[in-house]
């Protein structure tokens, strides 16, 4: 995968080479976003495993103990439910904490009390629960089966909950200020292919990007292919190469994956009558099976071919290279969907 | 530390009991009725826990009540009604239908955390809600439940473990009722006494007679008062007895008879009333008054409960998530100057000082502390040191030792 720089346009539509801003990796965005809500309110406070003094297993958190000390910045036990569970009460006297997880992984080690405790408050008895939950996720870094995880489905599958999925360091740090302000649990997930490979062009200054809105990264007519995280990348270059054969990919990045931007996916669908979703997730109960629904439901007279899905296959994550590359999508086989599917 | 209670208070332990035992008996009443939606739970035999606890907690406290609790939701002020009406699935209710039984809260007023049915997951909200408190300023106490079944799961350990690690403000109470569902203790706990699970994690314990009001609220009491006084968390078990099944439909025909009738002759109300009326604090006009008074309350609190509607259908697509600024109105209060904890006065050199660790002096697990700004402490005095059992009250309504008591149960939840 050949990630020489973040997306093109960001969330706000305009170019990301903002006067004024500067060239930050994925991981400093994410960085600058803990630091920058911390210092903007007391009541932020991060709490997760070697957070503190080691500044985060990836160094997400560097730096932010020194700044705000050891009540707001917390070394926690390896005790996934208890980090969340206490994260919860603390939203319920107005903290808003933010959870790393070491990696994204374990967090099914706290699956009940995210998704019955936490994800359930407001619905059941008015209890909402404003609360953070990151960490890295994501495979190509041959991680192996339980260091390269994308759990993201779990959770879109759980009412009350906010799942984001960034993929450009300008997204990153807009999202999680605006998660970190949201009233609800959101979680964010960071996929550490990305943390120090690409670069982009932050602005100076507080800014926010809408939770729930997707954005188009590149025009296109012929089709359109949905994607997120590192795999927007991936598209990306797929939809360079298309180019050169005359094959015009609208290359859409989902950004939010709960709740889902049904109007932008729809509108781009409409124009190309064409969609390919393209995801690391595993296949089977991924969120292209879910896009499918909705374009049956919404589009069904709009489509001129197959919805098409290009995806990690159906095992688990394995360790050696050779494995590990052909498990996951490439620009490669996202180029020879989108021609099979530019033919109908 | 032994408190005398006001004669106000003596009575109140009283009336909150009754109360307790008199809303259930209602609720048994609407359930053969039909009135009840889902199952029904009870707490009969072991209402001195739920009010003892509970009474032991200041109004700014917090709290997080079991499905056996309801005399603590009673003592934290919440009216009847609102328990019936939860049971009834009622629009009026506190979650206006969506859910039952006490899994309720209120997070405004009372300071009430709502349950879920995973067992110990209380144990760390309640953990992060002691933190949140003590980082605000607030000088609360956080308050849940478990019972010895529940102490049996991943996140009771998980949730102990973390609150013990951060010196949390934080009073657990174990009600060891010998059952888990069908199952006895003997069965889920390789331990005679559960109090014995704080010393995994260094924190002090307490054993107490479930059924002597006094004993637990002078146990509580003085558990709240030292966890407020930044001891860490306290571990309390109350040994006590299920009298009922686990719900409604189960008639527990697996409890020997032996062990329910050695149970029923120790009612904590009963015991309560001849201890009352010993000290001559309670007499026949007081109790009868007392009497009047819950069964017009809960008359009219049932009354109510009854004629409050359904919720509309469409209700059931609303609320899941919080939009607006309106669903959210909790701020954090403030009860410390907020500059102590924001630049530059919270910045610190971001290396760990740990007194002793790792020098091989501490093999003993007595001096070499992992907090920062602990002292070293010594042997005498580090957790645990205290021991199970010390708080046996002298005014207390049963004055037998709690020890003897609790084994020659655990002896037939054997057989």
């Amino acid at each position: 995968m050949a990630v020489t720089k973040g997306a093109r346009t960001n969330g706000a539509g305009t170019s990301e080479a903002t006067v004024g801003g500067a060239q930050v990796t994925f991981l400093e965005a994410i960085r600058q976003a803990m630091f920058e809500e911390m210092e903007r309110d007391a009541a932020v406070v991060l709490l997760g495993e070697d957070v503190g003094v080691y500044g985060g297993a990836f160094k997400t958190s560097e730096g932010l103990l020194a700044r705000f000390g050891w009540e707001r910045v917390m070394d926690t036990p390896i005790s996934e439910s208890a980090i969340i569970g206490a994260a919860c009460g603390m939203s319920y006297l107005g903290l808003r904490p933010i959870v790393e997880m070491q990696f994204i992984d374990f967090i099914v080690c706290a699956f009940n009390q995210i998704t019955n405790f936490v994800a359930k408050g407001h619905y059941l008895w008015n209890a909402p629960a404003p609360m953070v939950i990151r960490g890295p996720s994501g495979g190509g870094v041959h991680g192996g089966p339980f260091h390269s995880a994308n759990p993201e489905m779990y959770f879109v599958h759980t009412p009350g909950l906010k799942v984001i999925y960034p993929s450009t360091p300008y997204d990153a740090k807009g999202l999680l200020k605006a998660a970190v302000r949201d009233n609800n649990p959101v979680l964010f997930f960071e996929h550490k292919f990305l943390y120090r490979r690409i670069k982009g062009e932050i602005p100076a200054g507080d800014y926010t990007v809408p939770i729930g809105k997707a954005v188009v990264r590149r025009e296109g007519k012929h089709l359109t292919i949905l994607s997120y995280a590192a795999m927007m990348h991936t598209s990306l270059e797929a939809a360079d190469a298309l180019a050169k054969e005359g094959i015009e990919a609208e290359v859409i990045d989902l950004r939010t994956l709960l709740p889902l931007d049904e109007e932008t996916i729809l509108q781009s669908v409409k124009k190309t009558n064409k969609c390919l979703v393209v995801h690391e997730d595993t296949k089977t109960g991924g969120i292209a099976g879910e896009i499918a629904a909705i374009l049956c439901e919404k589009a069904f007279g709009d489509l001129d071919g197959p919805l098409l899905r290009v995806t990690s296959l159906d095992t688990p994550v394995p360790y050696a290279p050779t494995l590990e590359d052909h498990f996951l999508p490439n620009a490669k086989k996202v180029f020879t969907a989108a021609k099979e599917l530019a033919r109908y | 530390m032994k408190k005398e209670l006001t004669r106000q208070q003596y009575l109140d332990l009283y009336y909150y009991m009754r109360l307790n035992r008199a809303v259930e008996d209602t609720m048994v009443k609407l359930f053969r009725q039909n009135k009840i939606v889902g199952g029904l739970y009870s707490s009969l035999g072991q209402e001195a826990i739920s009010v003892g606890s509970a009474y032991a907690l200041e109004k700014k406290d917090w709290l997080a009540p079991m499905i056996r609790n309801i005399g603590a939701l009673l003592v934290k002020g919440v009216p009847p009604r609102d328990i019936f009406m939860q049971h009834m699935a009622k629009y009026d209710s506190p979650t206006k239908g969506k859910d039952g039984t006490s899994h309720f809260g209120d997070l405004d007023h009372r300071h009430i955390v709502s349950p879920i049915s995973m067992l110990g997951d209380l144990i760390p909200v309640m953990t992060g809600v002691a933190m949140a408190g003590r980082y605000l300023g607030q000088k609360i106490v956080a308050m849940t439940w478990i019972g010895d079944g529940g102490s049996s799961t991943g996140v009771f350990h998980e949730g102990l473990n973390f609150a013990a690690t951060q010196k949390a403000p934080f009073v657990l109470i174990l009600e060891n009722n010998l059952w888990a569902y069908s199952t006895p203790v003997r069965k889920q706990v390789p331990l005679e006494d559960l109090a014995n699970r704080a010393k995994a994690y260094g924190i002090d314990s307490y054993i107490v007679d479930g059924n002597d009001v006094v004993a637990m609220y002078s146990t509580a009491k003085e558990a709240v008062e030292r966890a407020r006084g930044g001891q860490g968390p306290i571990l309390i078990e109350a040994k006590t007895f299920r009298r009922l099944g686990h719900a409604q439909h189960d008639p527990a025909e697996y409890v020997p008879k032996e062990m329910r009738a050695h149970w029923e002759a120790r009612d904590p109300i009963t015991l309560y009333e001849k201890y009352l009326a010993g000290e001559k604090l309670l007499d026949a006009k007081n109790k009868k008054e007392m009497e009047d008074k819950i069964e017009a309350l809960l008359g009219k609190e049932r009354e109510f409960a009854e004629n409050s509607p359904m919720p509309p259908a469409e209700l059931a697509e609303e609320g899941v998530y919080c939009t607006g600024d309106d669903c959210h109105k909790i701020r954090a209060k403030w009860e410390r100057p907020i500059a102590e904890v924001t630049p530059p006065k919270s910045s610190v050199a971001a290396v760990w000082t740990v007194p002793g660790f790792g020098s091989g002096k501490g093999s003993g697990g007595t001096n070499a502390p992992i907090h920062f700004g602990d002292a070293p402490v010594s042997a005498e005095k580090s957790a645990g040191a205290r021991k199970p059992g010390a708080k046996i009250l002298t005014k207390s309504a049963a004055k037998k030792t709690v020890k003897a008591e609790a084994a020659s149960a655990s002896r037939k939840a054997r057989r």
